[in-house]
């Protein structure tokens, strides 16, 4: 799914990276704890995060993640700002909350980082 | 004989700059063209050891040696010491404040994934005199 897509259906606004709308995520990530991302392979995901500070931005460059979403509308500060620059990291802020962020994205197709893991039984 | 290293200071509770140098070892990494997921294995583990320190040890520094066999972290800081270690290697097991958590760490996962990333983990606390990690991975020439 490409970033514009992400921006639009999320109705966000583009904080850095607004040459970068062009650029393909492979997946989706969510979460606001920065050790579950450094667990798993995020590699190209985009991640949606209620957490608003500028480990977000070390933890995503060291996992790989190619751009990241702020829920609930937070605003990022200056240095998380300037840390996404120098990193080349695009951030946008979406109103919505991060249950309704995924569901957007992913009615739209985008999926998990866990796609790999086979359907539970009970579920089939 | 080893070819490169690199010395990056950690300071203790100054989570402005917690994770820089590890930041760097990966862009290092990058620029001398180490294969991807070597060099993910590696910044992740630099940044779990870097944050740590932060988090719970004291000063110290991050250091980086690449030879072409072999690149090696060594984490070392002045700090209270992990008082035991077969426990923190447990997954889930943690000494995090509520500080750490805000920070979107402390869910006692950052020595687990070490282990699980390194060719190889030693770990060494005595008492009052720091914690000490060297971190081995094997460069797999193709």
């Amino acid at each position: 799914m490409k970033l514009s897509d992400i921006k639009d259906l999320l109705h966000a606004e583009v904080v850095v990276g607004q040459d970068k709308l062009d650029m393909s995520v492979k997946a989706g990530a969510a979460s606001d704890l920065m050790s579950d991302l450094l667990t798993g392979q995020n590699n190209n995901a985009v991640l949606l995060t209620g957490l608003c500070n500028v480990q977000v931005i070390r933890t995503s460059v060291i996992a790989g993640i190619a751009a990241v979403v702020l829920v609930r509308g937070k605003q990022p500060t200056q240095e998380i700002i300037t840390q996404a620059r120098e990193h080349g990291l695009p951030l946008l802020s979406t109103p919505f909350t991060m249950f309704t962020s995924c569901g957007r994205l992913f009615s739209k197709k985008l999926r998990g980082v866990d796609e790999k893991i086979s359907t539970p039984v009970h579920s089939r | 004989m080893t070819d490169l290293i690199k010395i990056f200071s950690i300071k203790a509770r100054d989570f402005v700059k917690a994770g820089e140098g590890s930041i760097q070892i990966q862009s290092l990494l990058k620029s001398i063209g180490f294969d991807t997921d070597l060099i993910r294995r590696i910044s992740i583990c630099a940044y779990e050891a870097e944050m740590n320190a932060v988090m719970h040890g004291g000063d110290g520094e991050l250091r980086l040696m690449v030879d072409p066999k072999e690149i090696v972290l060594e984490i070392n800081d002045n700090g209270p010491g992990i008082e035991d270690i077969d426990l923190a290697l447990q997954d889930g097991y943690s000494t995090a404040t509520p500080e750490h958590r805000e920070m979107g760490f402390g869910a006692g996962m950052g020595l687990p994934n070490i282990n699980k990333n390194a060719d190889s983990l030693e770990i060494h606390s005595d008492n009052g005199q720091g914690a000490h990690l060297k971190i081995r991975f094997e460069v797999q020439n193709s």
